[in-house]
């Protein structure tokens, strides 16, 4: 970190990208600011309105209930995906031909286009043509997850942990796998436990790599629009429709752009700030 | 217990397989027996499906449309991503830290947030329903990932590599291609594969940029799905399809994922 040289030319390097990503950026902000503050009847005939669309999300039940579900989504697959990452990790094989097919295997679900997921889910937990749903069904337990609340939520949960886990586990085996073997050797020579080898070596080493999972998996889960939009449309009813799927309702659906702009600021500004706050903790470890 | 464990990722990749086997099975079904009949195989395998997918246009343009503007992608990311992260790598120069952040901040931004403004932009620009719109698009997110990923890889190189080469007289353009580039091949792919990943499975923003001539494989099957009701063995096969250029590549990169995982910071 130390060794390096200032160097003022440096930001001719760093130029492309920074209009690139402007261009991406910071036009479009631009021009959702720009609504945000303002209210239109359509032919593109603008009044100013300050922060009055602020003040509606703020207090609208509707976004606080979309908010409300969106945390709790979020949650639950974050309590769900890091742990059972990480222990498939523990339990995958170290070298072999063995390893290179688990990776293979376990990355598919992370290449497959999102509505593709989402449709594949579908057909897989229909009730009637569903290998899931008709198998939950023979079970004795009624499950139609186009009409019950729960049976979507359920859906929905089980579908995310089969498309992220394996991230999870990719980077909880890259943590793994750069522990020096001899940390072990002197872990057996101690004659620790599995417990206390997971404990004090193996977690710790992993703490990089798994604040990583957190923080990517806390962003995308927590951006979640297409898998759900395919397999429930947001439904039954609202029971679904999570942050992302509001807004699209609202801005391209209702088309309000006042109310969507001010309300996608207020999504990016909670995003932004956990993360900032992941990313400061993580800057924190790593200059210790 | 050490047996018993050892079954854990035999079951999980189990798991993950059943879903897909299903959309497998389904394609080689036709709709009377999907809808009509309940089994774990195709008890009369068709191929129409997939014949149908690679002998019409509106179908196989649209994995054209989609394998041209994640390459574009691709590329143009890595391309701009090489001198900005060995820039974060090596050099200390003002509001480093915060330009760093402020990439990473747009990997954080909600696509549906951007789709509407994106919409105007681009069709403001002329570039509406072109591949490159897509592929610019898509930037967004994928430039400050590989940069993410470079800087990560380059900043395990030890700067003697750099100095030896001044010394040596080699100019920087020849070193940072001749020796700097080769050196860092396996970081370029991982991040090659991280672009291919996020741009390939995206779908808000391809679909909100393209309306005809540059729509997405993955747009193509919504549009099916709503139009002409409920042909899900066809639906079926283009799903099944849209699997295959992602296992090709995770297949080729196999050796790398772990490395890249752990020294790249993603």
């Amino acid at each position: 970190m130390d060794r390096k040289t200032t160097h003022s030319k440096a930001w001719l390097f760093v130029l492309p990208v920074i209009l690139l990503v402007a261009f991406n950026a910071v036009i479009p902000l631009m021009t959702v600011v720009n609504y945000s503050v303002q209210e239109t009847f359509g032919n593109n005939v603008f009044f100013w309105e300050g922060v009055k669309w602020f003040e509606a999300i703020l207090t609208s039940d509707r976004f606080h209930a979309s908010l409300g579900r969106q945390m709790l989504f979020t949650t639950i697959i974050l309590l769900i995906e890091i742990p059972l990452g990480v222990a498939i990790a523990l339990t995958m094989p170290k070298k072999g031909v063995w390893v290179s097919v688990c990776l293979v295997f376990m990355a598919m679900p992370l290449l497959i286009p999102w509505n593709v997921v989402g449709a594949m889910w579908n057909i897989f937990a229909l009730p009637d043509i569903g290998l899931l749903g008709r198998t939950i069904n023979a079970l004795g337990i009624d499950y139609n997850f186009t009409s019950q609340p729960v049976a979507a939520w359920f859906t929905i949960i089980l579908m995310d942990v089969w498309h992220w886990t394996s991230l999870v586990v990719l980077l909880a085996y890259a943590g793994l796998n750069s522990i020096p073997d001899a940390y072990y050797q002197a872990a057996k020579i101690d004659g620790a436990k599995p417990w206390a080898v997971f404990r004090y070596i193996q977690l710790p080493k992993m703490k990089r790599v798994l604040t990583i999972a957190i923080l990517l998996r806390f962003m995308d889960s927590f951006m979640i629009y297409t898998e759900p939009f395919v397999l429930t449309g947001g439904g039954p009813g609202n029971s679904t429709t999570f942050l992302s799927i509001d807004l699209v309702k609202i801005a391209l659906g209702q088309f309000d752009l006042g109310p969507a702009a001010a309300m996608s600021l207020i999504y990016f500004l909670i995003v932004l700030l956990v993360s900032w706050l992941f990313y400061t903790l993580m800057m924190k470890d790593e200059a210790k | 217990m050490r047996n018993t464990a050892r079954f854990i990722p035999a079951v999980y990749i189990f798991l993950l397989m059943t879903p897909i086997y299903w959309l497998i099975n389904m394609s080689f079904k036709t709709t009377n027996e999907i809808l009509g009949t309940f089994s774990l195989w195709p008890n009369e395998i068709t191929f129409d499906n997939y014949i149908t997918i690679f002998t019409d246009p509106t179908w196989y343009n649209g994995y054209f449309n989609s394998l041209s503007y994640v390459s574009i992608n691709m590329v143009i990311s890595v391309t701009v991503a090489l001198p900005a992260a060995y820039a974060f790598s090596r050099y200390r120069f003002l509001g480093d830290k915060h330009l760093f952040f402020w990439l990473l901040t747009n990997r954080m931004a909600p696509p549906a947030v951007f789709a509407l403004p994106f919409f105007q932009l681009y069709s403001a620009v002329n570039l509406f329903d072109t591949p490159l719109a897509v592929a610019l698009a898509h930037c967004l997110f994928n430039i400050p990932l590989a940069v993410w990923i470079l800087e990560g890889f380059m900043s395990g190189i030890p700067k003697e590599l750099d100095e030896t080469a001044y010394v040596d007289g080699y100019s920087f353009p020849r070193f940072f291609v001749r020796i700097f580039i080769p050196t860092i091949a396996s970081g370029i792919g991982v991040a090659l594969f991280f672009c291919f990943m996020f741009s390939w499975v995206e779908l808000l923003l391809a679909k909100t940029l393209t309306s005809v001539s540059a729509k997405p494989i993955a747009a193509t099957m919504t549009r099916t799905a709503s139009s002409s009701g409920y042909e899900l063995g066809l639906l079926a096969a283009a799903g099944t399809l849209t699997i295959i250029p992602g296992a090709f590549v995770i297949y080729f990169v196999r050796n790398y994922i772990a490395k890249g995982f752990a020294l790249g910071r993603v």
